[in-house]
């Protein structure tokens, strides 16, 4: 990049934290950076409490647990341990979207199930309380697998012992009744809920899997899809490309997920990881107990679709080898229609993303191939690790925030004027009223899915939709001064 | 291949394509799931009489539930002040899911900020980052006041809010006079109601203590309740004082700041009830909460300094207005202007008109205790016979007030009312017991599909439609669009379900 543009991003860096108070700058300083290519990361901490008054945009330990990991798998009924408002407002919010169920008798991830503690839960603890609701949940939806208690923040104040509960339960239902301590006061942000998530689904479910049916019969190419949470489909349009290279994917965690597929790990000769930040612990414990290695894959956009379809085939034979260039060359033709048409609507946009996951690095070829450049991008909820692999994708000069808050976000669209700015709900109205073109990169602003072949095709429909529609250019009045 | 460039199919049909289809099918040998026999069976089973005994004996799950909790109203009820920053003091998970819950809705931006306590602080107490917090806050967001609300965990560990305040103060984060209101706002007692309800208290306690009514002025106060109508509401009645000619003080208005333009600026502020109307409204000649349940502990407040009360369930149809316009004119001394009473004669004259397609059609009806209240009320006029009245947030003296209502109309003799109920105990009621028709929240779309009973979006939280909130549902005008939205639905299914034979598929009805 240009030394004089570089210089000017490292301004509006230097502006935005004079604003603070002198000791909060001096903390966000470590987490804003202008990316110096050769880096070997952003050059941002990360991982780190947010600061009280600035209005972070980050969640909590059970949004990670309950609205992340545990909540997509459908034939577990999900209990929001506490009082009503966490699982309210998670109630159906993520769209991992369900194959096979009947709500309310063979699935509940859009149901709401809440223990509703009452002062008296608090006063006396909610022990007794959760076995009945077990015990009613037990009598009114029979056909469950399992239940998941996923404890707010009340739970681990009050010392109520979840795991005993469980342990009893367990004996008398026999079924698996997971404790999720992910009150929302532990860790920093989502993150250590998608850990503890991972911690119990490994205790509770994976170790303990019974030994596969007399009927199984593995083969060479058992693979499990991890940390795919089907948001509008994504793993089925991730699933689909996997089946046609060859592949036989005995499980998806967690998007329309069952507790029959999770207990199929253990049997996987591969673990296919899409979002590493959320559930790589599963994998690094499958691999020291079962021996299973793992792959992270990336199936946003055309480049990174057919580069990690060989990456995956590489580890396998030549009939997947052969598999994964069958389906590359399939999807020639769509691939390129898209481009012809999208990618002159929208070459040399500028987009501006802050999202979590895997989304701030994955998603910047796809929006390549269609042309556009991320200028700006950063996480909630990232570790030191996901800024090592971001430097993969980002150009030099790309402004880099971690942790950022509404206050940061909004000057920074302000400043750059992007032509796309790709965040969250709590976002996205604000940068709206800006005139600037925004897209939820949560919920794929209730579009989707945007993995695979098949999704980007919609990923390149919705940044065109977003990017060109005329609204954009009427905010000002026409008698508005210049 | 189900994907072309030139139909690009999305979520809402690919998968119907025959690829996905055959996806699914190899999929459920994976998933060890119930046998087809069990799962019909149990499907079939939870329409039953004998299900919903079991379901309304719960006494310790709680599913799909009509309410969120306390600082969510709380949040609500602050930004209705001028410039003011909701500051949410406990775990920020919490500011995170209430921001999100209220722009969903809105379709707005929602600012609030939080403490963020973490493990350290729940045990050594979150003093330190409400020093901070006050600090960071008032430093770059530039607010004219700050409401704190708490979330569980300030108050499981009994963090002491005014003592904190007064250390930041001491410490600087904020100017000995920057006013700060306060609201404990536990999550495990009550609903958004509540937080409302006391955040409101809080204002007025901050600014009325110490004073009492000197010259009594010729304005009225509203307090409108936790509304997700907010934006048309609060402007109709702005409309309708107008009409009067009184002068009005809406304690806490957020019309504004939940219907902010797209001119290329962001207003994090917009709009609001300012400082000096707070001060200046325990002179006023009385004050009205327009919905009972959100406001007593606030109208206790109102009433001690010697101001006539009154208080309303929601008031939609009628009789509602009616009484409305009457308890001003009464408050006021002014009579009803006759542009009002024109408005009276053209809702009813809509009502006559519409009278034939909505006498004796039934409905379940839930939300909040007041709306549920109104709803029924407004309903009830309309020769609409109510089935079941569904408040998870009503208690024994809202079921005692629904009852009395409904017998003051022959209408109302079926109809059963159901306090601290979830949606889960009204799917099984409806299953055993259905009406013609269910209005509630965006929550209703799954016993909309699951029973085949089609729903009408008419209160908070409405997620998966657009706008209603712009447009009133108070006063005859609001009564108006209500009856509208009712009508245009159950035409609508009229035409869905005669379409096919094209019989009584009618042009003109």
């Amino acid at each position: 990049m240009d030394a004089e543009l570089k210089a000017a991003r490292k301004q509006l860096v230097a502006d935005v934290l004079s604003e603070y108070p002198e000791k909060t700058a001096k903390k966000r300083a470590k987490h804003i950076n202008v990316y110096d290519e050769g880096n070997s990361d952003c050059g941002v901490k990360s991982n780190i409490k947010s600061i009280p008054g600035v209005m972070t945009v980050r969640g909590c330990a059970y949004a990670g647990a309950k609205g992340v990991v545990w909540g997509p798998i459908k034939d577990m009924v999900h209990i929001s341990h506490g009082p009503v408002g966490c699982g309210q407002y998670s109630w159906a919010q993520r769209r991992n979207y369900v194959s096979d169920g009947v709500t309310g008798v063979t699935s509940w991830v859009t149901m709401q199930v809440t223990s509703d503690f009452q002062e008296k839960d608090i006063v006396f603890g909610g022990d007794k309380k959760l076995v009945k609701v077990i015990n009613e949940i037990e009598s009114l939806f029979p056909l469950n697998k399992g239940i998941s208690i996923m404890s707010e923040c009340p739970v681990g104040l009050i010392g109520d012992d979840i795991e005993a509960v469980s342990k009893k339960v367990t004996k008398e239902i026999g079924k698996v009744i997971a404790p999720v301590r992910c009150e929302g006061f532990r860790g920093v942000s989502q993150s250590l809920g998608h850990h503890i998530a991972n911690d119990v689904m490994r205790d509770y479910i994976v170790d303990r899997a019974p030994p596969a049916p007399e009927a199984w019969v593995s083969t060479p190419y058992d693979v499990l899809i991890v940390g795919d949470y089907n948001i509008g489909g994504d793993a089925w349009s991730s699933r689909i490309l996997l089946e046609e290279m060859g592949l036989r994917v005995i499980g998806q965690w967690s998007g329309d997920g069952s507790v029959g597929e999770i207990e199929n790990g253990p049997r996987a000769k591969l673990n296919l990881i899409h979002c590493y930040r959320s559930m790589n612990y599963i994998c690094r414990h499958m691999e020291e107990k079962y021996g299973i290695p793992w792959i992270e894959y990336n199936f946003f956009g055309p480049s990174q679709i057919a580069k990690s379809l060989r990456a995956i085939a590489a580890l396998f034979d030549e009939k997947i080898q052969d598999g994964a260039e069958r389906v590359i060359a399939k999807y020639q033709s769509l691939v390129e229609g898209i481009l012809a048409k999208y990618k002159p609507r929208l070459a040399g946009k500028k987009i501006m993303l802050y999202v979590g996951g895997l989304r701030p690095r994955h998603v910047s070829d796809a929006y390549g191939d269609l042309g556009m450049e991320v200028t700006a991008t950063g996480y909630e909820f990232a570790h030191s690790d996901d800024y090592q692999r971001t430097t993969e994708y980002i150009k030099d000069g790309t402004l880099v925030y971690d942790d950022a808050s509404e206050f940061e976000l909004e000057h920074f669209v302000k400043t750059l004027r992007p032509d796309l700015v790709g965040s969250g709900i709590k976002e996205k109205y604000g940068t709206q009223k800006m005139g600037v073109p925004f897209r939820q990169m949560h919920s794929w602003d209730y579009s989707g899915p945007y993995h695979g072949y098949d999704g980007f095709a919609i990923f390149a429909r919705d940044m065109d939709l977003a990017v060109n529609n005329p609204v954009w250019k009427m905010h000002k009045a026409p008698w508005g001064e210049e | 291949m189900p994907q072309t460039v030139d139909n690009i199919k999305d979520h809402a049909s690919l998968f119907n394509e025959p690829e996905y289809q055959a996806l699914f099918e190899r999929k459920k040998e994976f998933e060890c799931g119930s046998s087809p026999a069990e799962i019909a069976k149990q499907a079939a089973y939870i329409n039953t009489w004998e299900y919903r005994e079991k379901n309304l004996a719960r006494e310790a799950l709680t599913v799909n539930p009509a309410k969120a909790c306390q600082p969510l109203g709380a949040l609500f009820a602050s930004v209705g002040f001028e410039k003011t920053l909701a500051f949410n003091h406990g775990s920020q998970g919490c500011t995170a899911y209430f921001r999100s819950h209220l722009a969903r809705h809105f379709k707005e931006p929602c600012a609030a900020v939080s403490t963020s306590m973490t493990e350290d602080a729940a045990v050594f107490g979150g003093m330190n980052n409400l020093i901070d917090g006050l600090q960071n806050a008032y430093t770059v967001y530039k607010p004219k006041m700050i409401a704190i609300s708490t979330t569980c965990i300030a108050e499981v560990i009994g963090d002491d809010l005014t003592a904190f305040i007064q250390n930041a103060r001491a410490k600087g984060s904020v100017p000995a006079d920057f006013p700060i209101v306060k609201a404990n706002t536990p999550s495990f007692v009550g609903s958004h109601i509540n937080g409302y309800d006391v955040l409101i208290k809080g204002v007025l306690i901050n600014f009325w203590e110490g004073k009492s009514r000197s010259e009594v002025t010729e304005k009225i106060n509203i307090i409108p309740g936790f509304d997700g109508f907010a934006v048309g509401n609060n402007r109709e009645l702005k409309r309708i004082f107008g009409e009067f000619g009184v002068d009005l003080t809406i304690i806490s208005d957020v019309s504004d700041q939940f219907d902010t333009p797209t001119d290329g600026e962001y207003r994090m502020f917009d709009g609001g009830t300012t400082i000096a109307e707070v001060e200046g409204a325990i002179n006023a000649k009385g004050t009205i909460a327009m919905q009972k349940y959100c406001s007593d502990k606030t109208l206790e407040v109102v009433g001690a300094t010697g101001q006539p009360t009154a208080a309303f369930h929601y008031p939609m149809g009628l009789k509602a207005t009616d009484d409305l316009l009457m308890k001003i004119s009464e408050l006021t001394g002014k009579s009803i202007p006759k542009s009002l009473e024109k408005e009276r004669g053209r809702l009813v004259d809509a009502m006559a008109d519409s009278s034939n397609w909505l006498h004796g059609k039934s409905y379940a009806i839930f939300g909040d205790p007041d709306f549920v209240y109104g709803m029924t009320q407004f309903l009830l006029e309309t020769g609409g016979e109510p089935v079941h009245l569904l408040a998870t947030n009503g208690g024994k003296e809202w079921e005692a007030e629904m009852k009395a209502l409904l017998a003051t109309s022959p209408y109302g003799a079926k109809a059963q009312v159901w306090p601290g109920k979830d949606l889960w105990a009204l799917r099984s009621l409806l299953a055993t017991e259905p009406s013609d028709f269910l209005i509630g929240s965006s929550y209703g779309k799954y016993l909309e599909r699951d029973l085949g009973i089609p729903l009408i979006r008419l209160t908070f939280p409405i997620f998966d439609r657009h706008h209603h909130h712009r447009f009133p549902t108070w006063g005859y005008q609001g009564s108006l669009r209500v009856l509208v939205t009712v009508l245009d639905k159950i035409l609508d299914v009229l035409d869905m379900q005669t379409a096919k034979t094209g019989i009584s598929f009618d042009l003109v009805r």
